[in-house]
């Protein structure tokens, strides 16, 4: 028995993003409203490639100043001082706390160009109807939309530190422009991992996964209750 | 008589959300997970207590929110001064200073959000212990899926020891009472999160477009007869993946 996986979009039905109502649309040009949440149907997110590389690029060029710019600014008794966020991560090594140090450096520096370069690789296999890895970048898709909110944290130090450190004139804490741009980077990352649509990984070349025995293996396995 | 076609009507057919892939949704136990064969993406899941639960949780969780975001965070003291901070004065002070739109970011992805998805998921949460709950409810579930996704709380709080660590080696720092409701709320979330089926909930919402419902009740049998445009169950059922279909 060949057992070719079918997807809905063959099969003439689509699901409904919001509530996952699986059904047949009106026509496949207008695919209409869903008739149990009303939300607008269409089987693939629209425009979804070229939203994500322009949300993509729009976080590269904010990336760069990010980097650049001071992230904080440390003024005591008239001097100030001023940190980029690698600046923030060495103090925090020389400090003493290097896992600190570590967990800024990848969620701040590392965590944003990965993302940036893992979406662009998704974008270029997908436009290429690349039909090996699958499940692999589907897997990346996934590591991407869950370790983006990370990228935040830095936001959050800067956002605290500033505000306790406010003894002036004795020692202050300003934010400085790269703050802006990193939170930038952060949200359009975010926003460019939800515009892409893992479902177009799948859409190209019919099928590269090799199916194991068409039995118990291809349904949803019961996996055994966690925690 | 009624056994075997309740066995078979037992399975929905579903499309994988991040493949597209067609399959049927076997009934599961409860804390059971069905996972799509081809993707590996939690397709369902079936918390033991989809409704209770997560409405105590989220209840808890907004009471934690309200000391979260009232109660001093962090502390520091130097040469005979002290200060603190709240969420809101980290977000104030960095208006102040002149980075009102990262201030916004930062009181969106710290304040709003959490609160929103917690108010919303509250008002669902209500609303379907009586179904079917009225369609409005759709959108409000709409609202806090969004809203989750952006709420940060579990970031938040790493981002809060980062800054006493860093602060610590100016001035002397302790930890405040809201920094512990913010670990609680860590917590909280994915309590909330792991407990919601939120298939469970769509089922008790009332359709949007009522005259294409298949059925009053959540249970969707029979639904053989239904407008071409929303049948979600009768014509899957002669087209789901061979493979399925194969499965006893």
């Amino acid at each position: 028995m060949t057992t070719a996986p079918l997807s809905a979009i063959k099969a003439g039905l689509l699901s409904c993003e919001t509530c996952g109502l699986l059904l047949q649309p009106a026509g496949a040009a207008e695919p209409g409203y869903c008739p149990r949440c009303g939300s607008e149907l269409a089987a693939r997110r629209h425009g979804s490639i070229e939203r994500t590389w322009a949300l993509v690029t729009a976080a590269a060029i904010c990336y760069i100043p990010a980097n650049m710019l001071p992230v904080l600014g440390t003024t005591t008794l008239g001097s100030t001082e001023y940190d980029t966020i690698m600046g923030g991560v060495i103090f925090l090594f020389t400090s003493g706390s290097w896992p600190l140090a570590l967990i800024v450096l990848i969620a701040s520096v590392m965590v944003p160009l990965g993302k940036l370069v893992a979406l662009s690789y998704l974008l270029i296999t997908v436009r290429r109807g690349s039909v090996r890895g699958n499940r692999e970048r589907t897997r990346l898709y996934r590591l991407v939309e869950f370790i983006g909110r990370w990228s935040m944290l830095d936001v959050f130090v800067d956002t605290f530190t500033v505000a306790l450190v406010q003894l002036k004139p004795l020692m202050s804490v300003q934010p400085g422009a790269g703050v802006l741009f990193f939170a930038a980077v952060v949200v359009l990352t975010m926003l460019a991992a939800s515009s892409f649509d893992p479902r177009l990984i799948w859409d190209a070349g019919s099928e590269p996964v090799q199916y194991p025995a068409p039995t118990k293996e291809n349904r949803p396995q019961k996996v055994p209750k966690l925690g | 008589m009624s056994k075997p076609s309740q066995n078979d009507d037992a399975m929905t057919p579903v499309a994988c959300h991040e493949c597209d892939l067609l399959q049927l949704l076997p009934e599961l136990p409860a804390g059971a997970k069905a996972r799509c064969p081809r993707c590996g993406y939690i397709l369902a899941t079936y918390p033991s207590d989809p409704f209770e639960r997560p409405l105590a949780l989220a209840i808890a969780a907004l009471l934690v929110l309200v000391v979260a975001n009232t109660a001093p965070l962090m502390g520091m003291s130097a040469v005979g001064r002290h200060a603190s901070t709240t969420i809101i004065g980290g977000v104030y002070q960095m208006w102040l200073e002149g980075q009102e739109v990262t201030a916004v970011i930062v009181a969106f992805c710290a304040v709003i959000a959490p609160a929103g998805y917690l108010f919303f998921l509250l008002i669902v949460l209500f609303a379907v212990r009586q179904p079917p709950a009225p369609p409005w409810v759709g959108g409000t579930l709409r609202w806090a899926e969004r809203m989750q996704a952006w709420a940060m709380t579990e970031v938040m709080m790493l981002g809060i020891l980062v800054a006493l660590v860093k602060i610590a080696d100016l001035a002397k720092v302790e930890a405040g009472v809201g920094m512990a409701a913010v670990g609680v709320l860590m917590l909280l979330f994915p309590a909330i999160l792991s407990s919601v089926d939120t298939d469970e909930l769509w089922a008790r919402i009332a359709w949007h477009a009522p005259d294409s419902k298949p059925d009053p009740a959540p249970e969707c049998e029979h639904t053989s007869k239904q407008q071409p445009d929303v049948d979600a169950s009768s014509e899957t059922n002669t087209r789901e993946t061979p493979s399925e279909r194969s499965a006893p």
